[in-house]
């Protein structure tokens, strides 16, 4: 056990999980505690020792779920073989007799699956919804994907080929679609109580009341969950098989979830992306809160005479407690000049989100966007408290298309300077967003340096890894040179440290 | 002592719990509904004689824990609310300046080692909750709330007791647990915590629990509530929950709600209903006008 958990630490720290000794050591503790057996009861205790974070708990999860796959009763892998298929047909004949009655157990028998039709087995994976019995989804997602996911042994391919084959097949969209529709039949006949786990005929009585909207919602929304359990418990079933098929260690690997804040934001998957906008919002908020308290209890400025006598007061005259004056400093202007063609949009719009959300630790923030042509976007920040409308708002009303939609950083350069060249000030600092990728137009390089002139700070923002600046129609190194400085800037964890270094 | 020194684990006292489902058990018994995670962290908590650092939304039931772990045990509540600006003599000890000063006026005829020695003593010192949870006698439950309100540098204050259970006084010496406290520090996490303070305790992610645990909580908590409209109460806001909104329904919400549908005499939760008391369950405007929408099924998806 003891080797199993080191083997498992060290795959944590392997995903960016800080694992430090002292919570290795905890956690071989709190083994002595629980049944080992009690796979939940274990998830937990290592979770509590060894995962300090909520942002890393998906993280952990899947890992455990790597190593701690084929070590229980229920979980072995042959469980869909081994029941005949005598069983199976018999279980879905009861099942349809039995309409909407919760079969609590009866679903585990549900194997063989070599003589079901994908019509039967469709039938099934519908029951099994309708009567939210969770067994009998396990055993459905274990039929559906030893049918249709085709995996093959030794295969190269992650799991989410798999699992998309597997949920194609299975057309869960129309399955929601006739699970409403039976529903809303349920509700005109009304004939029977289906009893709780059903919610469709709670009110049934009255043959001819339809489903009101309300219910029609919360109903829709029931169902999701059971699709969503369903579609979790299918990963998991190929997850158990790939484990079985190459091995926990060389699957880790494979199947390790980066944490949110180290996600490279150009090439985010649309899940990724989603998580990315999930951990950006508190991101903001503990941003802003630290540099508040930054401002605020800075270094300590001189005596305050006349509040330290104050306070003495209390210990009798003896000035015990001096009070000192805290100095104010100012808050910096910033400008935003960010690209958002398709390659980097989203990570502008990550940073201009982050920027307006902490937009109190500046006097001023103004933001311009550019593909070809150039428009300023503060207005879209102004009154509203959540950025990400506004940055929704930039997609698709802003006027950043001058002649072909390809990024022109020469062209917006020099419009910028026309326009808004003036009100660049020496209090203000400009930040370059974009991969500096020009499409081999004229650089404009002077617009930059001119710039550098007035502002405070000229800093450039590269989403894009160090390695491939200046390769192609990169001219990053170009207005390198008349910037503070540039920097590398893929992740919300290092667009977190610049912009906290800036305020 | 000295094994407590070579293997680094405080030694436990006598265990409180006899195991998870006796934790989960006598939880229910005080009217708190605990999942595994939860029994299973506090279990620990008692075993391995480590602090708890729990975490999660605002409004899921934190601080409630502590209290009903209290009531569970029949221990004392010590609760240390933590603000910003809080220091060592507000959290730990203090002393009490005006009263040394009167004693060194009272008696001036004294030597100076008698009286520095007097004024240095146990009755000048004023206990506050941290040491009071180390000084008691009797079994303790720490809270200290809000932990993420302190600013990084207070955070240090806590590492002592955290780890070792034990008060350093420069003038007295060092104050020892006599019984080990169950400590659980809450969160609502708006800065991130110390990697110090975090190594020292479990952790244990409250988040919004799932339907039918949200349902038997409301019919504990609540009540005279049918069993249908706790069904629904729950159902609806975990509809609500999946709207993207500022800010989602707590339970505590969900608990006010309903208990205020249970006065107004409904049985039954229709649109209109619904839209009429949302206030209490969302505190923006902008949320209330869209939960309404989407509820009275306006725009669903669709």
């Amino acid at each position: 056990m003891l080797d199993l958990l080191t083997g498992f630490v060290g795959e944590l720290r392997a995903a960016g999980i800080p694992v430090s000794l002292t919570e290795h050591l905890d956690a071989a503790e709190a083994l002595r505690h629980v049944p080992v057996e009690d796979r939940e009861a274990l998830k937990y205790t290592l979770g509590a020792s060894l995962v300090k974070s909520s942002s890393h708990w998906r993280a952990y999860e899947t890992a455990f779920e790597i190593y701690f796959s084929l070590r229980g009763p229920a979980y072995r892998i042959d469980d869909a073989q081994d029941g005949p298929g005598q069983l199976d047909t018999d279980d879905t004949g009861q099942m349809q007799g039995q309409g909407h009655q919760r079969g609590q157990g009866r679903g585990r028998g549900s194997g063989g699956g070599e003589g079901m039709t994908p019509e039967e087995l469709a039938d099934l994976l519908y029951k099994a919804l309708l009567g939210a019995n969770s067994s009998m989804v396990a055993a459905v997602a274990r039929q559906a994907v030893s049918r249709y996911a085709g995996m093959e042994a030794g295969r190269p391919v992650g799991g989410t080929y798999y699992l998309y084959r597997t949920l194609r097949n299975l057309d869960l969209d129309g399955v929601l679609e006739r699970l409403m529709a039976e529903s809303r039949a349920s509700t005109r006949s009304a004939a029977e109580d289906p009893g709780g786990g059903d919610p469709g005929g709670g009110d049934g009585g009255d043959p001819t009341v339809t489903l009101t909207s309300l219910e029609e919602r919360l109903l829709r929304d029931e169902f999701q969950a059971r699709i969503d359990q369903l579609k979790a418990e299918i990963e998991n079933e190929i997850r158990r098989r790939l484990v079985a098929d190459r091995g926990s260690e060389a699957l880790a690997k494979s199947l390790r979830k980066p944490l949110p804040e180290d996600i490279d934001v150009m090439h985010a998957t649309r899940d990724e992306l989603v998580a990315l906008r999930k951990a950006l919002v508190p991101l903001s908020r503990k941003l802003a809160v630290r540099l508040a308290r930054k401002r605020r209890h800075g270094r300590k400025g001189p005596l305050d005479f006349r509040s330290t006598v104050r306070h003495s007061l209390s210990t009798g005259g003896v000035p015990v407690d001096p009070k000192f004056r805290y100095p104010r400093p100012s808050k910096p202007e910033i400008v935003v000049i960010a690209d958002i063609s398709g390659s980097v949009a989203s990570f502008a719009r990550f940073t201009l989100h982050l920027v307006h959300a902490i937009s109190s630790q500046f006097s001023k923030v103004r933001s311009f966007v550019f593909i070809d042509g150039i428009d300023e976007v503060s207005r879209f920040f102004e009154r509203v408290d959540d950025p990400s409308e506004a940055v929704h708002r930039i997609n698709t009303e802003a006027d950043v298309i001058w002649v072909d939609g390809h990024s022109d950083y020469g062209h917006a350069f020099t419009v910028f300077w026309e326009r808004w060249g003036e009100e660049i000030t020496p209090r203000s600092s400009v930040l370059l967003l974009g991969d500096a990728r020009n499409n081999y137009h004229a650089s404009q390089a002077w617009v930059v340096k001119e710039l550098q002139a007035r502002a405070r700070h000229v800093y450039w923002l590269n989403p894009e890894p160090r390695a491939y600046w200046d390769s192609g129609d990169s001219i990053v190194g170009e207005y390198a040179v008349h910037c503070d400085d540039v920097v590398e800037c893929r992740t919300l964890r290092q667009l977190e440290r610049f912009v906290g270094e800036l305020a | 002592m000295s094994q407590e020194i070579t293997t680094g684990f405080p030694v436990a006292g006598a265990p409180r719990f006899e195991s998870i489902d006796a934790v989960r058990q006598g939880l229910a018994g005080v009217d708190y509904l605990a999942d595994d995670g939860i029994s299973g962290v506090v279990f620990l908590a008692d075993r391995l004689a480590k602090p708890v650092l729990v975490e999660g939304p605002a409004g899921t039931g934190k601080t409630e824990l502590a209290k009903s772990v209290a009531r569970l045990t029949g221990s004392r509540l010590i609760r240390l609310q933590c603000y910003e600006g809080l220091d060592e003599s507000k959290a730990l000890y203090e002393w009490n300046y005006k009263k040394q000063l009167l004693r060194i006026q009272a008696d001036s005829g004294q030597s100076w080692e008698e009286l520095e020695e007097d004024i240095f003593a146990e009755e000048f010192l004023l206990a506050r909750p941290l040491l009071e949870a180390i000084r008691s006698p009797e079994p303790v439950v720490l809270l200290v709330d809000e932990v993420d309100r302190v600013e990084l540098e207070t955070e240090a204050l806590l590492l002592e007791i955290l780890s070792e259970y034990q008060v350093s006084i420069p003038e007295l010496g060092t104050v020892r647990a006599t019984q080990i406290p169950l400590v659980f520090l809450t969160s609502n996490n708006t800065r991130e915590l110390s990697e110090a303070l975090k190594r020292r305790c479990l952790y244990l992610h409250i988040d919004y629990p799932q339907l039918e645990r949200e349902r038997l909580i409301i019919e504990t908590r609540v009540p005279g509530i049918s069993r249908a409209l706790a069904d629904q109460v729950a159902r609806i806001v975990r509809s609500i929950r999946t709207l993207d909104l500022k800010k989602d329904p707590s339970v505590s919400e969900t608990l006010d709600w309903a208990r205020t549908l249970v006065v107004l005499g409904i049985e039954s939760i229709d649109v209109e209903q619904a839209r009429d008391t949302l206030h209490i369950l969302l505190k923006y405007q902008t949320d209330i006008e869209r939960a309404a929408k989407e509820l009275a099924g306006v725009d669903s998806p669709d």
